[in-house]
């Protein structure tokens, strides 16, 4: 294993159509040891990790943004293009492109083995689910497989543990001879006439090689008979998601209650450990009943991203798109706007940058408008907080949590008002009637296996930690002192923070917000909000620890049932659905659609929605005695 | 793998944006007339080749939308592509049992 220490790394690029199990394949051959940054200049994530083969040498692996070929249609499949071409200065050439492929379904991408054939790198062929292809009684003829394309074969199981052992001795026995000679770069756009050849071209190589089974699988054949049925795939879907959102809420309860307990007695501990003062009052209130008020919504987060890493491995989501292109389409939406909008309800962020699937530029820029307008999990904190501390938890119907519907009809609200702010902006704003064309590959089911959900949710979780250790960890911090300073006047009568800097930005914003129904302490927390929305629940807490004493820190949610009305608590929720609160979101449009002007269309049209209709709601509900 | 017919050339062809559910039939040509949402009619015709929509290939209407019957999902040689009628409307293809 001494070998690699004197030879540089090679360097490897992964390439594969969308649903080879690229990604898979990645995490199985690097592990842990993977970085995600961004290639200069663009926004597409730039994956990268490493990896030893069984001789010793060390491999610099890349994963490619999936292609059907090397055309670039978006900025994602440029950078594949240009990866591949060797046309970014910053990217090493690759030693080897490792093309990946679904066993169970060659067609698209032998054709493009061929085109990358043109472009002259060494190249290998990686047929990955090569069990299941096995178990389904495809046979390969691997020999002549690779004698046709003119490429070497080699077969992986990317889930299975060891899966990958084949391919690696493979590559080692191929760098003895540097991955074959380098030809000359031939490659061009290819021509419809070209597509087509090459097309024929692999089908001719599929017949010669493979046998497909006398009796083909049909699972999901029969699945999607129901799954994708005109009403009762529909049915399905919504179900689904309302299975989502009941999970988020009832099933993280005894995590949550176990994760508060944590810090509340962490908190005891610092109150005894330390001396009465400046100090306790910033470990207690500050950093530990500040951090632990965010930490405790993890459990949350992560059900969320168990059902949507779930359902993308199964293979659902491009179903969810196809049920609902219409529909979407109805609201000026493309019906690929489906799956980034889906990952809006985790965090806008990804959405938007995953509405890069989308090649139309003003579909796209309609999805990015509407993204942050789905309920994502930052939300969750304070939708849960005000529910809980203002809903009774009873069963309605016998069989639905009351509470759980209150969150339903939120998230209902926001997916509401997205469609009808894409409708007005594609109808009246882009005066647009043509819709771009939908077309989707719809993979076969496949099982999800535990060890890449698993690592998802631990990429998730690690991700959410890190937020709340540095952006919402020093935003408590600036709460915390906002709320403490000035120290009251000696003689001062009235709770401390009445006297501090918090108060005193929350007075300064009464006269614009109190029409809407909100009082100083939530307008302060308003501010913090916008660094992350999941703070303005700490800060909350904060402001109300501070002026009340230690003993209402433990029970923000009971400090507010007791502050607050019912109509300022409905008018807080119904500002949360719409308003602009996240400096990252913002940033990200901005970066996303490359420039300001659509950062403050939204921000514009967020805040105005939001105040709005929580005028309306507030003033609503003081009608009807709420008040 | 399905066997693979010769074009006919065009008699007694149907774009597959009008073919009901359950159609089964041989890709006759793709022949794209209209441009949409800013695409070129060449570049609707590339797409759908990438996506296996090629002369001679096997194709069957698997499923259709709630509203207006639309999207289509069409079995393709062996693999299953989503796509609206519209563009649908590009792929000419013969029946089984009809060329």
């Amino acid at each position: 294993m001494t070998i690699a220490a004197s030879t540089d790394p090679w360097h490897f690029a992964l390439v594969g159509t969308p649903n080879s199990g690229k990604t898979a394949l990645f995490n199985a051959l690097t592990g842990s040891r993977q970085k995600v940054a961004n290639y200069p200049g663009v926004t597409v994530e730039r994956k990268a990790g490493l990896l030893q083969t069984p001789s010793g040498h060390s491999v610099n692996l890349i994963d490619l943004p999936g292609t059907y070929s090397l055309r670039g249609r978006s900025p994602d499949e440029e950078i594949t293009r240009d990866v591949v071409l060797g046309r970014i200065a910053s990217e090493t050439v690759p030693d080897l492109l490792m093309c990946v492929a679904d066993a169970t379904n060659l067609r698209l991408a032998l054709r493009l083995v061929l085109e990358l054939k043109r472009v002259g790198r060494p190249l290998l062929l990686v047929l990955n689910m090569f069990d299941i292809a096995q178990r389904r009684g495809i046979k390969i003829d691997l020999a002549r497989l690779s004698a046709e394309l003119g490429v070497p074969v080699v077969t992986a199981v990317a889930v299975r543990r060891d899966g990958t052992g084949e391919l690696l001795r493979r590559v080692d026995d191929l760098g003895v001879s540097h991955f074959g000679a380098t030809g000359e770069n031939t490659w061009a756009p290819p021509t419809a006439a070209e597509l087509r050849a090459a097309q024929r071209e692999a089908d001719r190589i599929i017949k010669a090689a493979i046998a497909m089974p006398e009796r083909p699988d049909t699972l999901t054949a029969r699945l999607d008979a129901v799954l994708l049925h005109p009403v009762a795939g529909l049915a399905i879907l919504l179900a689904l998601l309302f299975l989502m959102f009941q999970a988020v809420f009832s099933w993280a309860r005894p995590l949550m209650d176990l994760i508060q307990l944590g810090f509340d007695s962490l908190g005891e501990l610092a109150h005894d450990a330390l001396p009465a003062g400046l100090l306790q009052s910033f470990v207690q209130d500050g950093v530990i009943s500040g951090v632990g008020s965010v930490i405790v919504f993890l459990p949350q987060i992560l059900i969320l991203f168990l059902f949507i890493l779930l359902l993308e491995d199964l293979g659902y989501m491009a179903r969810a798109a196809f049920l609902m292109d219409r529909i979407m389409g109805s609201a000026g939406l493309h019906g690929r706007a489906f799956i980034p909008l889906l990952s809006s309800f985790a965090c806008a962020i990804p959405g938007i940058m995953a509405t890069r699937v989308i090649d139309n530029k003003r579909d796209r820029l309609t999805t990015i408008l509407v993204a942050p307008l789905m309920t994502c999990s930052a939300r969750i904190p304070v939708y849960t907080l005000i529910i809980s501390a203002f809903i009774p938890a009873r069963q309605v119907w016998g069989f639905v949590n009351l509470q759980g519907l209150v969150m339903f009809g939120l998230y209902g609200a926001g997916i509401v008002s997205a469609l009808g702010v894409s409708f007005v902006a594609k109808y009246f704003f882009w005066h647009e009637r043509e819709t771009p064309p939908f077309m989707l590959e719809l993979p076969d089911y496949k099982l999800p296996r535990v060890r890449g959900v698993a690592m998802g949710l631990y990429l998730r979780a690690m991700m959410f930690l890190k937020r709340a250790g540095t952006t919402i960890f020093s935003m408590m911090v600036l709460i915390w002192f906002l709320a403490s300073f000035p120290r009251p006047p000696d003689g001062a009568t009235g709770p401390a923070i009445d006297y501090s800097l918090a108060a005193m930005i929350g007075r300064a914003l009464e006269p614009v917000l109190a029409p809407v129904g909100f009082n100083w302490q939530i307008n302060v927390a308003l501010i913090p909000g916008m660094a992350a929305r999941e703070v303005a629940v700490a800060a909350l807490g904060t402001v109300y620890a501070i002026e009340g004493g230690k003993e209402a820190a433990a029970q923000i949610g009971q400090a507010l049932a007791d502050k607050w009305s019912l109509a300022t608590a409905l008018a807080v929720l119904v500002w949360y659905i719409f308003a602009p609160q996240c400096a990252s979101t913002l940033a990200v449009i901005r970066r996303e659609t490359g420039g300001w002007r659509f950062m403050w269309v939204t921000f514009a049209y967020m805040l105005a929605l939001a105040y709005v209709a929580s005028f309306i709601t507030y003033h609503v509900a003081v009608a009807l005695g709420a008040g | 793998m399905s066997d693979r017919r010769q074009p006919t050339n065009g008699h007694a062809s149907l774009p597959l944006g009008k073919a009901p559910c359950g159609f089964r039939g041989f890709i006759d040509a793709i022949k794209v007339h209209e441009t949409a949402g800013g695409l070129t009619a060449a570049e609707i015709e590339n797409r759908l080749i990438e996506l296996g929509f090629v002369e001679g290939a096997h194709v069957e209407i698997l499923h259709e939308g709630a509203f207006a019957r639309d999207p289509i999902a069409v079995r393709v040689n062996n693999a299953t592509i989503a796509l609206r009628r519209r563009e649908a409307m590009a792929i000419l293809a013969v029946a089984d049992g009809h060329e």
